[in-house]
């Protein structure tokens, strides 16, 4: 069966170009770059020229780029070093939308005594801004913001909210995971101290992520170990995979703008056609400021999970914030932060694109899909009593 | 992704009875969209009171639909007395099993056959004294009680998995803990788990050594087990048991109500020849 994969915000495919940059460094050309020797020196030079890459695509300087394993690693690479290095300080501000790296790590620092605040957002899942600023304190020592919404796609005013931060002396760290490579970053223009990207994100292999720690900033690592990345990450390094990010970040510059216009066509299509095939849906999240390859539709009335497996027997992959696609027994922490009612949580349907995605398969969910809803309406006992009541009003 | 049976897969892609029951005899609701399923049953009896036709309509996952397709198909043809009868295992068990997190799936279908016979017998279908211990999703605890007792729970966790009590803010898992710890004490005595064979030689073994043997030795006597077939103890008698005429009753009202007591209420003493 063919494959339908709009699921890139869970993980995307590996770019052909980035295997082919990779594979050399499993077989071939395996040295150690902290070697002595020619032959592991060859293989420094090349991660120099993907740090360089990795740079390039978010305006820092190589200097400023940090390997590591993951994003979730990165995430808590900054914020433990933001605490570390303001010992004094017991406050920590983030928001109620974050993705679990951050989520659950403040929950975890909240239960060792840390302060923290989980500013609210509207039912677009936009940040109060003045919200924001009224809960800074000399007592904050991190803020952490995410780019944009792994679920959602809705962008926050990272720079500005960074701004506030740095006025304060407040470092400021942003989980740019989904933002990196869709939309620009330019982070030299920016107040931003820390960001993390993960590579699995924008085709490059799993097992890479990137933290950003702006020149200045006091950093503690949170891996401790040998020299590598200066001190601030230690562990041999994962060559092939940080050659592969650094492939992904030029390609991801060279796609930025396919990716805006014609990856938020497609994803404007299948929007489009799915609110006006299907009756009782909507869009969760910010029209506009919002990632353009994200779309999160509910489909009042019928459950997430059930959607996907329906989706799935036709080979086409989506991800859902129904409480039974989470594990929890609860809908997802987004939607419930937007105030999303239960009639639609259970039945929200995430769609991510990539650049790999094409008309014909968008035209293909955009046939199939409206009968998998109507089929699980006409099994759900609250379908019958919406439709009785439109039938006699 | 949940692992599903084939079976699960084939019911939810393929549901049995769909719909309402036109004039049904019975019918009931449980669940609520806020907790992410519900479902909705009726059925019809025949001339003989036999479940003729029976149908639902569910919102829920898949398992959810396969539970109540699979609930559907079990009761057909049962009297009300059997679909009593009809346990969650037995739904989930028609199914070849459901994940441990779905489990809830099934007593949803258990407690929407309940109710729908209590609607069609007009008892009251409310519970009364019971008390939400769950304000998440709505969970009393005569339905966590009822959760534990029915399919031996020992945790929390097990609790939610079965109920979904405990799986939103966590504030009731104390509560929880308590009422698993009450049953489990009231228990004990009153509903055993089945016994293999092995286990029951084991506990048998263990009850003639620690209960039985001293009381016997002290006058003389001993005894040996055989062997067990079903819940047949075979037994042979030792010293002055084996010639005591006496031994038949000493085997009966003692040796055999000891077993009943501690190790399984139906067994039944057998003397063989040694």
């Amino acid at each position: 069966m063919k494959i339908v994969y709009l699921d890139n915000n869970a993980t995307t495919q590996a770019a052909p170009e980035v295997m082919e940059a990779m594979l050399p460094y499993f077989h071939d050309l395996y040295g150690n770059p902290s070697s002595m020797h020619s032959f592991g020196g060859q293989v420094a030079r090349k991660l120099r020229e993907a740090r360089e890459q990795v740079a390039t695509l978010i305006g820092a300087l190589p200097d400023e780029i940090i390997f590591t394993s993951c994003g979730t690693e990165s995430d808590n690479a900054a914020i433990r070093s933001a605490l570390a290095t303001h010992p004094e300080r017991r406050h920590i501000v983030t928001s109620r939308v974050e993705h679990p790296a951050i989520k659950s790590l403040c929950a975890n620092l909240a239960g060792q005594g840390y302060r923290v605040t989980e500013l609210p957002v509207d039912k677009n899942g936009l940040l109060d801004m003045e919200q924001l600023e009224s809960s800074l304190t000399p007592d904050t020592a991190v803020v952490s913001l995410m780019w944009a919404n792994n679920e959602t796609g809705v962008i926050f005013p990272v720079e500005k909210a960074a701004a506030l931060a740095h006025e304060r002396g407040i470092p400021f760290h942003t989980d740019a995971v989904q933002s990196t490579g869709k939309i620009p970053i330019n982070v030299k223009k920016s107040a931003i101290d820390m960001l993390s990207i993960s590579g699995h994100k924008l085709h490059a292999p799993k097992g890479i992520g990137v933290l950003y720690v702006r020149k200045g900033t006091k950093f503690s690592p949170f891996l401790i170990g040998g020299h590598q990345e200066k001190g601030r990450r230690g562990g041999t390094e994962n060559t092939p995979s940080i050659i592969g990010l650094g492939k992904a970040c030029e390609l991801a510059a060279r796609h930025m703008e396919t990716e805006n216009k014609a990856v938020k066509r497609l994803r404007d299509k299948l929007e489009t056609a799915l609110l006006d095939g299907i009756p009782q849906s909507r869009v969760n999240g910010d029209l506009f400021q919002r990632l353009p390859n994200t779309t999160n539709i509910s489909f009042e009335f019928v459950e997430g999970e059930a959607i996907l497996l329906l989706m799935n027997e036709y080979g086409i992959c989506a991800s859902s914030g129904s409480a039974c696609t989470s594990g929890s027994l609860q809908p997802s922490h987004v939607l419930r932060a937007m105030g999303v009612p239960f009639t639609m949580a259970h039945g929200s349907i995430r769609f991510s694109l990539s650049i790999y995605n094409n008309e014909e398969e968008i035209d293909f969910v955009i046939e199939k899909l409206p009968p998998i809803i109507e089929r699980l309406r006409g099994m759900s006992p609250y379908w019958t009593s919406v439709a009785q009541a439109c039938v006699s009003a | 992704m949940w692992e599903y049976t084939e079976k699960v897969r084939e019911h939810f892609l393929n549901p049995r009875n769909v719909g309402e029951v036109e004039n049904p005899d019975g019918v009931a609701e449980v669940g609520s969209i806020a907790c992410g399923d519900a479902l909705k049953l009726s059925f019809k009896l025949d001339e003989n009171k036999r479940i003729k036709e029976a149908k639902f309509k569910t919102f829920g996952c898949a398992s959810a639909i396969a539970s109540s397709s699979a609930l559907t198909e079990l009761i057909k043809g049962m009297t009300l007395e059997e679909a009593m009868k009809v346990s969650n295992q037995d739904i989930a068990a028609y199914l070849g099993g459901l994940p441990q997190e779905k489990m809830h799936c099934s007593v949803m279908g258990k407690e929407a056959l309940e109710k729908a016979i209590e609607n069609y017998q007009g008892a009251p279908a409310k519970e009364t004294g019971a008390q939400i211990i769950c304000e998440c999703f709505g969970v009393t605890d005569r339905e966590i009680e009822r959760a534990v007792r029915e399919n031996n729970l020992t945790t929390v966790e097990e609790v939610t998995n079965y109920t979904k009590a405990g799986g939103g803010c966590g504030n009731c898992h104390d509560a929880i803990r308590q009422i698993i710890e009450r049953v489990r004490a009231e228990a004990k005595p009153a509903v055993r788990p089945k016994l293999t064979t092995i286990q029951k030689i084991r506990m048998i073994e263990e009850a003639l050594e620690r209960e039985i043997r001293p009381s016997l030795k002290h006058d003389g006597g001993d005894i040996e087990l055989i062997d067990v077939v079903g819940n047949r103890v075979l037994v042979a008698t030792r010293g002055a048991c084996a010639v005591c005429k006496a031994s038949d009753i000493t085997l009966k009202h003692f040796v055999e109500a000891k077993l009943r007591e501690l190790v399984s209420p139906d067994l039944i003493i057998e003397e063989v020849a040694p």
